[in-house]
């Protein structure tokens, strides 16, 4: 078994008793892709929502929701598994602060944007908990799929 | 010339938003230290560029729960100050006000949120009018917006401003020296890019 830690704007795979991890998703979010009977697993965690509003060329592709989701994919299907094997499952996305000014709300555009990439990919959600004010931690575990998530002021929850 | 990235910044400009940051801090610790009725003195403050990974190693850690107050700057400057004050802190101003400390900041009820609304209200506030007047500039500040959460979590915010213009941040690290000991407070400075233009023309200093 190995932890593999999952920074800002990078992504990774794992499998079979590998566990997946990203720490304090603000209003970045986690995605977590798995492959059931593979038990395959891949984890990118995004924190703006599009490729196209990049302004540097050499700017890390991995930053985005759709290209970091696309990169994942690919990953993942390196290691044998197909898309419409996958299932995702999603955190982060929170408001960290309250103001009125829209820039703040980047953590719902960010949830939106990884919903539309993987509605593209056909990829169903089947848990998720984005939004509201508060970090989140996810484990992800290769061996059930489960993603668990830590927050600093609430219990541990399996989604 | 503008600048179009933090990285354009050399050994001249740092010495400016030092002494600029010294003076701001200065006149923070004068207002803190009329609330507490106790003296403050104030260590250099030390400025650098930092990418987003150390900036958190520095913090404590991802994991390490901070409080983080978010400032916005508008008017001849725009951009956002975050202030990172650690239990520690929190604890020092805790007691010489309301004669409380508190285990964990989890612990923090609404009233010391106000509290410390109001502490981020007077450092942020005379900050930034010790620069606005030193600079002959407007600054507005608007009402500092808390967070106690995962520093991880807390610097995405800045994390996603900067990630624009740079990979690096401009993070201050000031120590109040209160007598009984030395209390820091991190600052992450996110001014647009054209804002620091803005300040170094303003100051005569080549780009």
């Amino acid at each position: 078994m190995a932890t593999i830690n999952v920074g800002i704007s990078d992504l990774n795979v794992g499998k079979d008793t590998d566990v997946l991890a990203t720490y304090a998703l603000g209003s970045c979010v986690g995605i977590c892709l798995y492959d059931e009977g593979r038990k395959l697993a891949g984890l990118a965690h995004i924190m703006l929502p599009w490729s196209k509003d990049a302004t540097n060329p050499s700017d890390n592709m991995r930053r985005y929701a759709d290209t970091g989701i696309n990169e994942l994919i690919s990953k993942m299907c390196a290691q044998g598994t197909s898309v419409t094997r996958l299932t995702a499952k999603i955190a982060g996305g929170a408001q960290m602060f309250t103001t009125n000014s829209a820039i703040f709300n980047i953590g719902e555009r960010n949830v939106e944007a990884v919903k539309k990439v993987l509605q593209t990919y056909r990829i169903p959600i089947i848990a998720e908990q984005t939004g509201s004010n508060f970090g989140r931690t996810v484990f992800f575990y290769s061996e059930t799929g489960i993603m668990e998530i830590r927050a600093a002021m609430k219990p541990t929850v399996q989604l | 010339m503008a600048i179009n990235n933090m990285e354009q910044l050399n050994a001249t400009h740092f010495d400016i938003l030092k002494e600029l940051g010294n003076i701001g801090q200065g006149n923070a610790a004068s207002s803190l230290s009329n609330m507490l009725g106790k003296p403050i003195d104030i260590a250099v403050p030390d400025v650098r560029l930092l990418d987003f990974g150390e900036t958190v190693e520095f913090l404590g850690g991802p994991e390490n729960i901070a409080i983080g107050m978010l400032i916005g700057l508008s008017g001849d400057i725009n951009g956002m100050m975050l202030y990172v004050l650690q239990k520690s802190f929190a604890n020092n101003m805790l007691q010489a006000v309301m004669g409380k400390q508190v285990e964990e900041l989890t612990d923090l009820d609404e009233m010391d949120f106000s509290f410390v609304q109001e502490i981020g209200n007077i450092l942020a506030g005379s900050y930034i009018n010790a620069i606005a007047s030193l600079t002959n500039l407007t600054i507005d500040i608007s009402v500092p917006s808390i967070s106690v959460d995962m520093v991880g979590a807390i610097l995405s915010v800045p994390a996603v401003e900067f990630a624009k213009v740079s990979d690096k941040v401009l993070f201050i690290d000031d120590s109040f020296l209160i007598a009984d000991g030395e209390i820091k407070s991190n600052m992450i400075l996110v001014p647009e890019l054209e804002s620091l233009s803005v300040l170094f023309s303003k100051l005569g200093v080549d780009i």
